[in-house]
Order: structure tokens, then C-alpha cells, then sequence
């Protein structure tokens, strides 16, 4: 059973948001995470990058308190939102009630409503509150499932390649609106993706999953707004794709 | 005609993204409608010139004029619409209870494998066996009263609803069910939220098998023996060869039907409006 401790209250400020410590997930045969570590610490940006396979989701959902069945130490933060790939709306909730799902009615400073108003104009959202979610856009549909995942105020954003089955043009869009959302509400956010570029673009610390382990960890510090072809990034990508093993030339 | 194939459940799909439209498949060529209406009419023509003519004589089926005729006397005298409420009475008190009963077990054995191993082993072995067999034991167990009429219907139609409920239940989304962990719905809010409003698809798709199973119930049951309502009234226009009262008493079993069937379609476009706006799209 994964453990979902919270952060103690001293020092907080200096506390990670996660804390994974010899992490083992077997399915069968197969060991997917071999003994991991990894800290998260507070408002970080970290991107997860691995092959399809290499137990990038695994690790993800293990952090979401999904995986019943890792060993090993794993400390996480009680304030997690999870945004997955597809974006899951409840079909039969409009979209500003698939927002307040789950969202406590008493003891906070706005009802949930309020929040889901706030939550939806966030997202550009706000005209498509009464909507059914299947009659939302692809774009659309990310957007009501980040909001109801900023909703909650999350310490820890757990992004599982949400923005992989969008087309080229809203994916730029949404990746603005990740990054804004971000510096406004300054969450943990822990992306998993196959997209060298993207993870480039957007996260502080790259991460790569090969093995069942952190094959390569590496800062990004190149100031936003970041630029596909800024030299620094170019030189990071080709150590990344290497790490993945491939070789950049073949590669896009 | 087999029962069995009536209860078994049919997946209805839903998810995201494109799909055919099953209205624009329904869809049939505008402004040919009334052509639909040529061939019956011409059936009712042959049969009331077949009967006219002495071609079909009158003792193996009535005109259809003279059905019309008996079917305002039957309503003028007030015998048919005394045979109706008897025999929707017994739908009514044999569908709520059959209906309470199939979802009920369904509820148990979908929300827990627990519950899925006391209920569902039984409920497997029941619909293996043809209800309608049950008749002579019936009698002898409830007399040749209401209640062995109202319980082969209530029998008849918690099979459905049971099978239904409980693929609906199994087929929602698991998906959903972690996302609602991950917003950290308690198990009530689960079961309220995402799994009953899931699984009320294909309870519908039940309802409507199980209200056609239960009208077939309740023919069979009233021909066996009644002493009134529909069956009654056809049976005993049999004694004296009146084969107007019994074809006036089989379309009023059909138009109850259709009838029923109506209301939960009615039903069905209210409960399901998300998916409908989205098929209409």
C-alpha cells in the first residue's frame, strides 16, 4: 500500500513535495521501477522523459497514490492533482460540476462554485461551464480537466502526457497556459512525456527514466520565454536524445 | 421465441471522439414516409375483401371492419377498459416488484465481489431456466389467484434488469473510478457520482427488454387461467368463437406495448441528455 503521509509542519518551506525512496514496482516478471529515488521539491517544474515503457506513468501514478502495490519508500504531499492523459470528464457532469468534483463545501474561504468559476476563466474556459463534455474540443476538454485539477490549489501537479493527443496549435496554446498557470499558482509539477521539445520548453529539471531508474537529471536554466533553437538548449537536447537513445539527427 | 436471448445484456459504447451517428443511420430517404404506409393498408384491404367475400370465413378471423365495430361496443359496455386495468395492474404491481428486485440483486453484486459471488451464481442459475415452466408449480404453490400472475411477471422481468444493471455497473470506466480517487471521493460518492449515473445506460436498455418480457408474462400467465383482464376476455371469446374480441384484445396487448415502451424511451432522452446532445452534434 503506498504510504500518503503529509509534510510535517516544520521547516515547510524546505520540505519536498515528494519524497520516493528505493521505489519497486514488479508487474509479474517485469521490474518497471528498479529501486528509484527522487525528490520533488517545492513549485519545481520537472519533466519525466523515457521510452514507451520504461514505467514513466508507473512512476506517475504511483506518486498519485493509484498503485496499490510498490515497495519501497514513498512520501508524498496530501495536496496532489492529477491531469491525465485523456482527459477523463465525467460525461454525464457539465463541465463546471466534472470541476467541482470532489471539492469540500464547508471550511473554505470560497464555496466550490466560486472556485470553479475562478478555476474555468483561469483556463478561458468560463463559456463552456454548462457544457456537456462531450461536446467539448480536444484543446477544450484538456483545459476543463487542468482546471479541475488547479482547483484544488495542488502542492503537487501530476501531469501525465496531457498534451500528447492534442494537434500542433492547441498544444502551444495549452503549453502557455500550463507555464502561466504555473508561475501564478507556483505547484510542483512533475510532467511525463515523450517530447524532448516540450520538456525543454517548459521544465526547470529534466528527468530521464531508463530502467526502472533516473538514468540522467539535468537543470534546465535557460529564462522563459525559451526558444526551440536557444544554443544552450539545442546542446541539452542532444544529450537527452542520447540518453534516450537516439541519435539526434534521426530523430525530428 | 426465446426468453433467454431477451435478457441478455447489449453493450451500449460510450466514449469520446467520433462515432457514427446511429440517427443519421436510421435515417431513411426524406418525403417517402406515407410509402411505408402503402403495404399495410393493402393488407387490410385484402383481409376486409377476403372476409367481405366469404374468402375467410368468419369463425378463423373477423373483418377488420367488424373488429372496429366490436371494439367500440367492447369500450361503450365498459369490458375492455375493465379488462385493462386489471391486467395493467398486474404489469404494474409484477414490474415495480421484479424491477425493485432485479436492480436491488444488480446493486449487491455489481458494488462488491462479495455480493457478486453470493448473488450472481443464483441469478445465473434462475435465468437458465424457461419461467414459463414455472406455471404449474406456480399454481400449486399460489392457488389460480393474482399472485401467481403477478410473480411470473415480476420473475420475468427482474432478468433483465439484473443482467443490465450489472454489465452497466461492471462497464463503467475505470478511468473514471481513478479519477475520482485522485479527487478523493469517498466510496458513497463513487457509487453516487460516477458508478449508478454510469451504469443507467444499460439499466435503461434493460427496462425496456424487461417491460417487452413483462407484457409476454402477463399473456402467457392470464391465457393459463384468469377470471379477468385481457387474457380473460380473449379466452373466453374463444369458447364462443369470437374472433373479433380476440383480435381487439390483441392489439390493446400491443398498443399497451408500444405504449410502455414509449414512456422509457421518453425516459431515456431525459436521463441521457449528455450523450444525446453529443450524438446529435
Amino acid at each position: 500500500m503506498a504510504t500518503r503521509v503529509p509534510v510535517q509542519v516544520s521547516d515547510t518551506a524546505r520540505q519536498p513535495v515528494a519524497s520516493v525512496r528505493d521505489l519497486t514496482r514488479r508487474f509479474g516478471e517485469r521490474t518497471v521501477l528498479d529501486r528509484l529515488d527522487l525528490e520533488i521539491g517545492r513549485g519545481e517544474f520537472i519533466a519525466l522523459l523515457g521510452r514507451s515503457g520504461s514505467g514513466k506513468s508507473t512512476l506517475l501514478r504511483a506518486l498519485a497514490g493509484l498503485d496499490g502495490e510498490v515497495e519501497g519508500g514513498l512520501t508524498v504531499t496530501d495536496s496532489v492533482a492529477v491531469a491525465f492523459q485523456e482527459p477523463r470528464l465525467i460525461p454525464w457532469k457539465r463541465v463546471h460540476a466534472n470541476i467541482t468534483l470532489g471539492l469540500p463545501g464547508k471550511g473554505a474561504a470560497q464555496g466550490p462554485k466560486e472556485r470553479a468559476d475562478a478555476a474555468l476563466a483561469e483556463v478561458g474556459l468560463s463559456e463552456r461551464a454548462g457544457a456537456w463534455p462531450l461536446t467539448l474540443s480536444g484543446g477544450e476538454a484538456q483545459r476543463a480537466s487542468l482546471a479541475r485539477a488547479l482547483v484544488r490549489e495542488p502542492e503537487l501537479l501530476l501531469l501525465d502526457e496531457p498534451f500528447s493527443a492534442l494537434d500542433a496549435l492547441t498544444r502551444i496554446t495549452i503549453h502557455q497556459l500550463v507555464l502561466q498557470l504555473w508561475s501564478v499558482h507556483r505547484p510542483a509539477v512533475l510532467l511525463v512525456t515523450h517530447d524532448v521539445d516540450e520538456a525543454l520548453l517548459l521544465a526547470d529539471r529534466v528527468l530521464v527514466l531508463d530502467e526502472g531508474r533516473i538514468a540522467h537529471d539535468s537543470a534546465v536554466s535557460t529564462p522563459r520565454p525559451r526558444h526551440r533553437d536557444d544554443p544552450d538548449l539545442l546542446s541539452l537536447r542532444a544529450t537527452l536524445l542520447s540518453a534516450l537513445g537516439v541519435s539526434p539527427e534521426g530523430s525530428s | 421465441m426465446s426468453v433467454l436471448e431477451l435478457g441478455t445484456p447489449v453493450r451500449t459504447e460510450i466514449r469520446p471522439g467520433p462515432q457514427p451517428s446511429p440517427a443519421a443511420q436510421n435515417r431513411r430517404p426524406r418525403g417517402k414516409a406515407w410509402q411505408r404506409w402503402i403495404s399495410p393498408l393493402v393488407l387490410v384491404v385484402v383481409w376486409q375483401i377476403a372476409s367481405s367475400t366469404g374468402l375467410l370465413p368468419e369463425r378463423l378471423l373477423a373483418a377488420p371492419s367488424t373488429v372496429a365495430t366490436t371494439a367500440v361496443d367492447l369500450v361503450q359496455s365498459g369490458t375492455l377498459l375493465t379488462a385493462i386495468a386489471v391486467s395493467l395492474q398486474r404489469v404494474l404491481i409484477g414490474f415495480a416488484g421484479g424491477g425493485l428486485a432485479g436492480v436491488g440483486l444488480a446493486l449487491v453484486a455489481g458494488l462488491s465481489h462479495k455480493g457478486e459471488n453470493a448473488v450472481d451464481p443464483i441469478m445465473q442459475m434462475l435465468r437458465a431456466l424457461p419461467f414459463f415452466g414455472l406455471i404449474p408449480l406456480f399454481i400449486l404453490w399460489f392457488g389460480i389467484g393474482e399472485t401467481p400472475k403477478v410473480l411470473l411477471v415480476a420473475l420475468a422481468v427482474s432478468f433483465p434488469l439484473y443482467l443490465n444493471t450489472f454489465a452497466g455497473i461492471r462497464g463503467v470506466d475505470a478511468k473514471l473510478a481513478e479519477v475520482a480517487r485522485t479527487v478523493r471521493l469517498s466510496k458513497t460518492q463513487l457509487i453516487r457520482h460516477i458508478v449508478l449515473p454510469g451504469a443507467l445506460p444499460q439499466t435503461l436498455v434493460g427496462l425496456r427488454q424487461s417491460l417487452g418480457v413483462a407484457w409476454l408474462a402477463l399473456i402467457v400467465a392470464e391465457q393459463v387461467n384468469a377470471n379477468a383482464g385481457l387474457g380473460y376476455m380473449i379466452n373466453d371469446a374463444r369458447e364462443f368463437l369470437r374472433t373479433d374480441v380476440i383480435v381487439v384484445g390483441l392489439l390493446v396487448y400491443s398498443a399497451l406495448g408500444l405504449l410502455t415502451d414509449a414512456l422509457v424511451r421518453l425516459l431515456e432522452r431525459r436521463a441521457l441528455t449528455w450523450r444525446r446532445e453529443f450524438l446529435s452534434k
